[in-house]
């Protein structure tokens, strides 16, 4: 992947310009700060450059959802998140919003409106499919052609908002060989990282889900395992260190981008 | 004396009834013991589940072994229900085989009535096999304690008890009517207990002994079996319906967010606000806590799939906890509740009102440690055939330990201390939140 140096605009900055975003990019807490998923906010970055949308990030107002306050019991915190951002996000005037973590888009989707944050809530899969369909975005193979890649549903993608087939139509856009696991779409395992898993140890049990589900993506021999959230790659990336195996977990967005050598 | 039969008929017919009205009052009593319902809102679309889901068995047929039996039982047992119509008639008039005018229509009945008995039977002799000796995985997880499996093998051979009784009486009948035995009115087909006429005897007053005896022992059986319900994981044949119609219809992932927190939060963020402001509204409002430690804090709905639950243990067979050995099973969730409910219920019982008994769902049958190993992945209510959600009461209970005891787990309370003070899960200075934009790869 080349270096990155593309202008990433504020808000704030648009604002100040006067100008308002085709659409509203929500980095997440794991996209702006985990070392992993930061190369997933560039790939995606570069995509939205290279489909030439016109975009905004918040940057420093962007406040975690609230999404793993509660999920572990908190609705004080995840009220009062919901609210601090719904109000910056009305106060932008904010009407549509591209996000590529799964969490941040479920309670950006449906949480937030019933607290009076009503906007056009995209997964990054989602609008990558869109870009495509407009022809802003030409997808070819180039170094993935032929590649054998299996597709890990993340939880809050799928089962919680029903989005099985818009990554599947991008992979297989790819010219590669889609292999699916036994378990997949609505019966897909949970990586282990759901419900604020991510932020402490596991109960006590004889093995470690992420470890289960990697088993289960290496079962059908991929080259590639292929996720769509933040949290899902850095559990099977340790799943397939741990395995000791030299399968890449990628991004689709990180699988776009690197595609198009961008 | 020749009605004696009749009165008989009638009284354990009354005795069944009264009894089985009562464990449905108090079914509904201890339902109602749960807090209220989110509104429920979009009553078409509630009834169109009923009819796909918890009617058409469109999740139960997902795993098509399982589900095809089961379809197969669930119509044996609601068609040849029909058949029951004619028995209570019967019973109670002193008739025998009181629809036989209607001539073929009433043939071919009892034919698919006989078809579909052999059916239920071979099902039924099928989910025995799976349960005891190819012993599927998910019947035998720790939760599957001696009531639950006696429980699910009590009404295998019920159901088996009752299929033979129906095929052994429509047996011993025939063999009256070609006998011309007196009071046995010609009429039915017997495609299925035809084979079985040779094994019964020839005379009259031995056949007629056979023939009332299943009959007798049918119509008890299924009385029996109706009171049986209330205390069995068999309740499921009637609070399917309910169960799914109060289901939620929301996207799976979109938790409720709660008013009484909306409330306070938006004083709390409301520059404009008094703080020293008198908020009571002058009536006695309701001293609500968050979240649920015993069965009083959790929804009405919660309560019911309790009760509806059939520990079938899909969602048990699914979940990510369960299969990585951690102690959380969600079908576990829905028995302790169960369990705890009944507890409750036989309190209030026994004193009229509900007597603290020092004991709660959460600790004295939910641990903590159950609680804390959900993901939130939604693979239970996914699974489930009624869409009972075990994941709403983990959700409750956790929330009674952050809001009300604060017992988070330490690093979860670490996590929720650095979103409160830098706005991420993790320790970064919230004024770097874009750095990532000006490294270089």
């Amino acid at each position: 992947m080349s270096d990155f140096n593309i202008k990433v605009p504020t808000m704030a900055e648009y604002i100040a310009e006067g100008k308002q975003p085709e659409v509203l990019f929500w980095v997440g807490c794991a996209g702006s700060f985990d070392d992993r998923a930061k190369k997933i906010t560039k790939a995606f970055v570069k995509i939205l450059h290279e489909a030439k949308v016109d975009f905004a990030v918040l940057g420093a107002e962007e406040n975690c959802t609230g999404d793993p306050a509660k999920r572990a019991g908190n609705e004080f915190l995840f009220q009062m998140q919901a609210m601090g951002n719904i109000e910056v996000l009305n106060g932008y005037d904010i009407k549509k919003i591209v996000t590529a973590c799964p969490h941040c888009f479920n309670t950006l989707k449906n949480e937030y409106p019933s607290l009076g944050g009503n906007y056009n809530v995209m997964h990054h899969t989602e609008l990558i499919k869109q870009l495509i369909s407009e022809k802003r975005l030409t997808v070819e193979g180039g170094t993935f052609k032929g590649k054998k890649i299996t597709f890990h549903d993340p939880c809050y993608l799928g089962r919680a908002n029903n989005i099985y087939e818009v990554p599947r139509e991008i992979i297989s856009k790819l010219e590669v060989e889609l292999v699916e696991m036994k378990k997949c779409k609505t019966n897909g395992l949970c990586c282990g990282a759901g419900g604020a898993q991510m932020f402490k140890d596991a109960e006590k049990g004889d093995k470690e889900i992420n470890i289960q589900r990697t088993e289960e993506a290496l079962e059908t021999e991929p080259e590639i395992i292929a996720t769509a959230c933040p949290f899902c790659n850095t559990m099977m990336t340790d799943g397939i260190k741990i395995k000791e195996k030299d399968v890449e977990v990628l991004d689709i967005a990180e699988i776009i981008a690197n595609a198009k050598d961008l | 004396m020749q009605y004696i039969d009749n009165i008989i008929f009638f009284l354990i017919l009354a005795v069944s009834i009264v009894f089985f009205v009562k464990n449905i009052k108090k079914l509904s009593r201890n339902i109602n013991l749960g807090v209220k319902n989110p509104q429920m809102d979009n009553k078409n679309l509630r009834w169109k589940r009923v009819l796909k889901i918890a009617l058409g068995q469109s999740e139960m047929v997902k795993r098509p072994i399982s589900g095809a039996l089961h379809v197969v039982v669930y119509l044996g047992f609601v068609i040849i229900n029909i058949e029951v119509l004619e028995i209570m008639t019967d019973g109670l008039l002193g008739t025998h085989r009181v629809f036989a005018p209607l001539g073929a229509v009433y043939n071919i009945g009892i034919a698919s009535f006989e078809i579909l008995a052999f059916l239920v039977l071979v099902s039924v002799i099928v989910f025995w096999i799976r349960r005891n000796i190819i012993r599927v995985k998910r019947f035998w997880n720790k939760e599957m304690t001696s009531w639950p499996k006696n429980d699910a093998n009590f009404i295998l051979y019920t159901e088996m008890v009752l299929m033979i009784l129906f095929l052994i009486m429509n047996a011993a009948d025939s063999k009256l009517q070609l006998l011309g035995a007196e009071h046995y009115t010609i009429g039915g087909s017997f495609p299925i207990s035809q084979y079985l006429t040779g094994l019964l005897p020839s005379d009259i007053s031995s056949l007629i002994m056979i023939e009332r005896g299943a009959w007798w022992f049918h119509i008890i059986g299924i009385m029996a079996f109706l009171n049986y319900l209330y205390y069995s994981k068999h309740l499921h044949i009637l609070l399917a319906f309910p169960t799914t119609f109060y289901s939620k219809i929301e996207a799976r992932g979109q938790f409720e967010n709660l008013e009484s927190v909306t409330k306070e939060v938006k004083m709390m963020m409301d520059p404009d606000a008094d703080p020293y402001a008198d908020t009571s509204s002058g009536e006695e409002e309701e001293i609500s806590s968050f979240g649920a430690k015993d069965i009083f804090g959790l929804e009405k709905r919660q309560l019911l799939g309790a009760y509806a639950c059939t520990e079938c243990g899909r969602c048990t067979s699914v979940c990510p906890a369960s299969i990585t050995g951690k102690e959380l099973s969600p079908r576990a969730i829905m028995m302790k509740t169960r369990d705890r409910l009944e507890e409750v219920s036989k309190n209030i019982d026994k004193n009229g009102e509900y007597k603290d008994d020092g004991k709660m769902l959460l600790n004295d049958y939910i641990k903590p440690e159950e609680l804390w190993a959900c993901t939130t992945c939604n693979a239970c209510t996914q699974a489930c055939p009624i869409q009972i959600d075990p994941l709403g009461i983990i959700m409750k209970m956790r929330q009674y330990l952050v809001m009300e005891e604060s017992a988070a787990p330490q690093e979860l309370n670490s996590m929720m201390t650095n979103i409160e003070n830098n706005g991420a899960p993790w320790q970064f200075n919230q004024a770097d939140k874009l750095n990532w934009a000006k490294e270089d790869n």
